[in-house]
C-alpha cells in the first residue's frame, strides 16, 4: 500500500543508545547502540512489519516511539507534532492517539487490578467520560476483543495467555487511537492463539482505522498482517518496502537468510540450495565498522568492510553494496 | 558529672572553662575532630583517665565475649541450618525450627537470670557473674568457668536467627540442577552436600553473620549488664548513668570502626568464596 | 508463494471457545488465597490469637486488673495468695495488674513504632527508587550511615540525651529503623519499575502519583507487611531491654522490661520468682505470638527476606 498520504509517524535518524556504567561513579564507558540511525515513515492505515532477530533493536525501536525509552539523537514526528524531547506530562495529550501493545501477556497486566479496573484507568485518569459511563465503555471494549462482559471482575491470574493479551488489546484501544505499537504481540502464544489474537488485530484495524507498527521476530505473523515490512539488523533498516515485493525478491542478503530460515509448509517449495548464515550477532555495544552485516554475510566484498551502505530512498530501498538481484 | 553542690561557683566555671564546656557544642565537635586526628580521645569526665586507656581495657573482654560467643552461636547453627535443610519436613526439622523460634523470640536478659537462677543459684555449677574469681587464681580455667554462660546466652540468640538463613540458603541450594547431577553421578551423600552444595550456601550466609556484627555489639551491652563483665557494653551503661560524654563518644568511634572493618572483611570473604566476585 | 498458517481464517471468536479456556471456576481472588495458606500455618493462626488475646488485655485493662498498678495495695515482696495471684513487687503493688497494664506500653510502643518507620521508610524507598540518579544516590548513603552503626548503643546515648519516656523510645526506635524498609522497598519498586504494566501505565499517560500508588506499591506492599511484623515484636523487645536496662519506661509506670529490673539483684532474683518469671515470660510469648504471624505471613505471601 503505497499511498501518498502523509506520514502518520516520521522518523528522523533515530538514535536510542543505553549508557554502559562501570566503577563506584558510575562512569559512563560506553553505549549499547540498541537503535543506531534509524529513518522511516508509516502511513495512515497501513501496517509497517519490523522484523529481526532476538535483541537487533526492534522492541527499543519500538518503545522509544511511543516514548517508554528516550532516544539518544534523532527526531520524532507524530500527528504533525514533533515528540521527540516532550516531558512526560506534555505528552499525555499525544498518548490517547499513541498506544502499546506488549509481548508478555503476563507482565502487561497489573496482577493486583481487576479487568473492569485496567480498562476503565484510562478514562478515569484522563477524564475522557463522565463516571457514570465509565462502565458502559468497558463493556463495550471486552465486546470489541471478543471477551464476556461476565469476566470483568475477575484478576489478571485467572486468565490464559490470549485472552490476557486480549485484555491489553483492550487497553490499548480504550482512546481510539491513531497508531499502536505491538511489540511482538504474538511471540508469547501458542500458535493455535496466535492466529485468533492476529485475526484480531486485523479486525479492530478495519473497526477503528487504526496504524499499526507490527514488531515481530518471524517471518509468519508479518507476513499475515503487514502492507509493508522493513528488516532491523543491530539497529539499522538493512531493507524496507512493499511486503510482497519484499517476500518475492529479498534484495538483502540477511533477508534472503530470513526468509529462507521460515520454514515452509509445502515440502515441494523446499530444497532449494540455502545460505547457511555464519558466526553470532556481534555486540551492539561494539558494532563492526562497514556493513554490519559482513561479518556473517556469504557475499562479503572488500568494500563492505570499511564502508557503511546508506539506505536508499526507494520505495525499495536496501542497505548493501551489492544487492541480490 | 557528679559534682559536690559545696564547689564554690569559681572553681566550677574554671573547671568549665579548662575543660571547653562553655564553647558551643559545635565548636566542641570540631575540637574533638581535631584532637582525633592526632589520636586523642580526650579524658573522661569521672575518672580523668585517658578516653583510649579506659577503653582499650574494656575492648579485649567484649571482643572475647563476642568472638566467643558468634564461634559458639555458628557452631550449632551451620549444622542443624544443613541437618533441617537436608532432613526437610522430618520431626527434626520441625523441632529445630521451633526452638529457633525461641531462641529469636527469647529476651536475653530473661534466658541471663533463668541461667543465673538455675545453673548458678540452685546448682551452683558456674559463677553469677564477673570475669574471674575476685582474689582468686584468674587462671584459664576460672575465666572459662565465668565465660560459660554469658557465651551460652548470647551464642544461643545468633543461633536462633543464622538457623533459619542457613536452612533457607541451603534449601535453595538443594533445588538446583547441578546437586542433582551431582547425586545422579553416585557421589556419596556427605560429598555431594560438603563440596557442592555447602561452598555455594556458603555465600548468602557470610552476609547474615556480618549483619550480626552490629546486632552483637548492641546484644554485648545486656549480657554484659546481666553478668557484669567488664565489658565497652558495662562501660557504655555506666558512662550513660554518670553523663561522660568524651567516653561516650569514643565507644561509638570505637563501635563504628568495627562495623566497618568488618564491613570491609565481609566483601573480602565474599570475593573469597564466590569465584564470580572481583574486586579491581 | 508459501501458505502461512495464519491464513486459515476464521470467524469471530465465541463465547463458547472462550469459556472452554477459561482457567479455575471459582472466583480464586488473591486474598482468599492468601487466607487459605495462611490458615493451614496453624502455629500462624495460634500467634495471631494470642495476639488478638494481647491486644483485647490492653484495651480492657481497665476492667480486668484486679487492682491500680501504681497503688500500693499490700505488704511488699509478698508471695502469690488468693488476694494477689502473683504476689506484690518490693513497694507492694499487684504483680498481675502491673502484667495487664504493661501490655498497652509493649503494643503501643511494638505497633506506634513500626507505623512510623514503616510508613516513613517505604515513602524514602519509592523515592529512592522511582527517581534514581543523585536522589537514589544520596538517601542510600544515609541509609548505609544509619545500617553502620551499633543500633543499641547509639539508642542507648540518644535516650540518654533527650531522656527516656514512652514517646522518646518510640521515636527513637522508629529513626533508627526506617533504612531496612527503604531498603527492602527501593529493592521491590526497581524491580517493579521494570515491569511492561507500569510501562503500559506510563503509556497511558498516567500520573507520576498514579503509577507510584495503583501500580507499583500495591505489588510491592507483600514483603512490606512481613517486614513489618517481624518489626512489631522487635520493638517490643528493644523496649524491654531498654527498660531493663532503666533506659526505657521508668517507674512507677509498668513495663514487661522494668519489672525485670530489680530480679539484677540475687535477693529478687532467688527468693521472689514471682516478680521476675512472669514478665519474661509475656515478652517472649508476645514475640513468639507476632514472630509466628509473621512467619505465616512470609509463607503466604511467598516473600522472602
Amino acid at each position: 500500500m503505497m499511498t501518498a498520504s502523509s506520514p502518520l509517524l516520521q522518523i528522523e535518524q533515530l538514535k536510542t543508545y543505553y549508557p554502559i556504567k562501570k566503577g563506584v561513579f558510575s562512569r559512563t564507558v560506553g553505549h549499547v547502540k540498541a537503535v543506531d540511525d534509524v529513518s522511516l515513515c508509516i502511513y495512515e492505515g497501513e501496517t509497517l512489519g519490523l522484523v529481526g532477530e532476538s535483541g537487533c533493536g526492534k522492541s527499543s525501536f519500538g518503545r522509544s516511539i511511543v516514548r517508554l525509552e528516550d532516544p539518544y539523537e534523532g527526531r520524532i514526528w507524530f500527528d504533525n507534532e514533533d515528540i521527540t524531547s516532550r516531558k512526560q506530562k506534555e505528552l499525555k495529550r499525544v498518548r490517547t492517539r499513541l498506544q502499546i501493545i506488549f509481548q508478555d501477556p503476563y507482565a502487561s497486566l497489573n496482577p493486583r487490578q481487576r479487568v473492569a479496573d485496567i480498562l476503565a484507568e484510562p478514562y478515569i485518569a484522563h477524564k475522557l467520560v463522565p463516571r457514570s459511563e465509565v462502565q458502559v465503555r468497558v463493556n463495550r471494549l471486552l465486546d470489541m476483543v471478543g471477551l464476556p462482559k461476565a469476566y470483568k471482575n475477575r484478576y489478571p491470574h485467572e486468565f490464559s495467555g490470549g485472552q490476557r493479551q486480549r485484555i491489553g488489546i483492550a487497553r490499548a484501544i480504550a482512546f481510539e487511537p491513531k497508531l499502536i505499537v505491538c511489540d511482538e504481540p504474538v511471540s508469547a502464544l501458542d500458535v493455535s492463539i496466535q492466529a485468533q489474537i492476529l485475526n484480531l488485530l486485523a479486525d479492530l484495524q478495519q473497526e477503528l482505522n487504526l496504524t499499526y507498527l507490527f514488531i515481530a521476530h518471524g517471518i509468519g505473523a508479518v507476513k499475515y498482517i503487514s502492507t509493508r515490512v522493513a528488516v532491523m539488523y543491530l539497529g539499522k533498516i538493512v531493507e524496507i518496502g512493499d511486503k510482497d515485493e519484499l517476500f518475492r525478491s529479498p534484495k538483502h542478503p540477511y533477508t534472503q537468510i530470513l526468509l529462507q530460515a521460515y520454514p515452509k509448509p509445502d515440502p515441494t517449495l523446499r530444497g532449494d540450495k540455502r545460505i547457511v548464515i555464519q558466526g553470532d550477532v556481534p555486540s551492539p555495544a561494539h558494532p563492526p565498522a562497514g556493513c554490519r552485516f559482513h561479518t556473517r554475510c556469504p557475499y562479503v566484498q572488500a568494500v563492505c568492510r570499511s564502508e557503511e551502505p546508506a539506505l536508499g530512498p526507494d520505495a525499495h530501498a536496501v542497505a548493501c553494496h551489492y544487492p541480490l538481484a | 558529672m557528679f559534682i559536690d553542690p559545696n564547689t564554690p561557683v569559681e572553681m566550677l566555671e574554671m573547671r568549665k572553662e579548662l575543660l571547653g564546656l562553655n564553647d558551643p557544642v559545635i565548636l566542641q565537635y570540631f575540637k574533638w575532630l581535631l584532637n582525633l586526628l592526632q589520636g586523642q580521645l580526650g579524658y573522661s569526665f569521672s575518672s580523668y583517665a585517658p578516653v583510649t586507656t579506659i577503653i582499650g581495657e574494656r575492648l579485649g573482654p567484649t571482643l572475647l565475649l563476642a568472638s566467643a560467643s558468634l564461634i559458639f552461636g555458628l557452631l550449632i547453627a551451620i549444622p542443624v541450618g544443613i541437618l533441617s535443610a537436608v532432613k526437610q519436613n522430618t520431626k527434626f526439622d520441625y523441632i529445630m525450627t521451633g526452638l529457633s523460634f525461641i531462641g529469636t523470640s527469647i529476651p536475653q536478659f530473661f534466658l541471663g537470670l533463668g541461667l543465673i537462677y538455675i545453673c548458678a543459684v540452685q546448682f551452683k555449677l558456674f559463677p553469677t557473674g564477673g570475669m574471674m574469681t575476685l582474689g582468686g587464681p584468674g587462671d584459664f580455667w576460672d575465666r572459662l568457668r565465668h565465660m560459660v554462660l554469658p557465651v551460652f546466652v548470647l551464642g544461643i540468640v545468633i543461633a536462633g536467627k543464622k538457623v533459619r538463613y542457613v536452612r533457607a540458603g541451603m534449601l535453595d541450594v538443594l533445588k538446583m540442577d547441578y546437586l542433582r547431577t551431582a547425586n545422579s553421578k553416585g557421589l556419596h551423600p556427605f560429598h555431594v552436600i560438603n563440596k557442592h552444595a555447602l561452598r555455594n550456601a556458603l555465600i548468602p550466609i557470610i552476609t547474615v553473620v556480618a549483619m550480626e556484627i552490629p546486632l552483637l555489639l548492641g546484644g554485648s551491652i545486656l549480657i554484659e549488664q546481666i553478668f557484669q563483665w567488664p565489658g565497652i557494653g558495662q562501660l557504655t551503661i555506666q558512662s550513660i548513668l554518670s553523663r561522660d560524654y568524651p567516653i561516650l563518644m569514643g565507644l561509638n568511634l570505637v563501635a563504628a570502626l568495627i562495623v566497618l572493618s568488618t564491613n570491609l572483611l565481609t566483601d573480602l570473604l565474599y570475593a573469597a568464596a564466590d569465584p564470580r566476585i572481583q574486586y579491581t | 508463494m508459501a501458505l502461512s498458517p495464519y491464513e486459515l481464517k476464521e470467524g469471530p471468536v465465541s463465547a463458547e471457545f472462550l469459556a472452554d479456556k477459561a482457567l479455575p471456576e471459582t472466583e480464586d481472588t488473591g486474598l482468599k488465597q492468601l487466607l487459605s495458606r495462611f490458615i493451614r500455618h496453624k502455629l500462624a493462626i495460634a500467634g495471631l490469637v494470642i495476639t488478638m488475646l494481647l491486644i483485647l488485655t490492653a484495651l480492657l485493662a481497665p476492667w480486668i486488673a484486679p487492682h491500680d498498678p501504681k497503688e500500693v495495695t499490700g505488704v511488699f515482696s509478698a508471695p502469690p495468695s488468693a488476694e494477689h495471684w502473683l504476689g506484690t513487687d518490693q513497694v507492694g503493688r499487684d504483680v498481675v495488674s502491673r502484667l495487664i497494664y504493661a501490655t498497652q506500653i509493649s503494643l503501643i510502643v511494638g505497633f506506634v513504632t513500626v507505623a512510623l518507620y514503616v510508613t516513613a521508610g517505604t515513602l524514602i524507598g519509592i523515592v529512592s527508587a522511582y527517581f534514581g540518579g543523585w536522589v537514589d544516590m544520596v538517601i542510600m548513603r544515609i541509609t548505609d550511615m544509619f545500617m553502620a552503626f551499633p543500633f543499641l548503643m547509639v539508642i542507648l546515648v540518644v535516650i540518654s540525651v533527650l531522656g527516656s519516656n514512652m514517646t522518646t523510645i518510640i521515636l527513637v526506635l522508629a529513626l533508627f529503623s526506617w533504612p531496612g524498609v527503604a531498603r527492602l522497598v527501593r529493592g521491590s519498586v526497581l524491580a517493579i519499575k521494570q515491569l511492561d504494566y507500569v510501562h503500559a501505565g506510563v503509556a497511558l499517560g498516567l500520573s507520576t502519583p498514579r503509577i507510584l500508588f495503583q501500580h507499583i506499591l500495591p505489588n510491592a506492599i507483600g514483603p512490606i507487611i512481613v517486614n513489618a511484623t517481624f518489626g512489631v515484636a522487635s520493638a517490643i523487645m528493644s523496649e524491654a531491654g531498654l527498660s531493663f536496662l532503666g533506659m526505657g519506661v521508668q517507674p512507677p509506670t509498668a513495663s514487661w522490661g522494668n519489672m525485670l529490673t530489680d530480679a539484677q539483684s540475687l535477693t529478687v532474683l532467688t527468693d521472689q520468682p514471682w516478680l521476675w518469671v512472669p514478665p519474661g515470660a509475656m515478652i517472649l510469648v508476645t514475640v513468639l505470638s507476632i514472630n509466628f504471624v509473621g512467619d505465616g505471613l512470609r509463607d503466604a505471601l511467598d516473600t522472602r527476606q
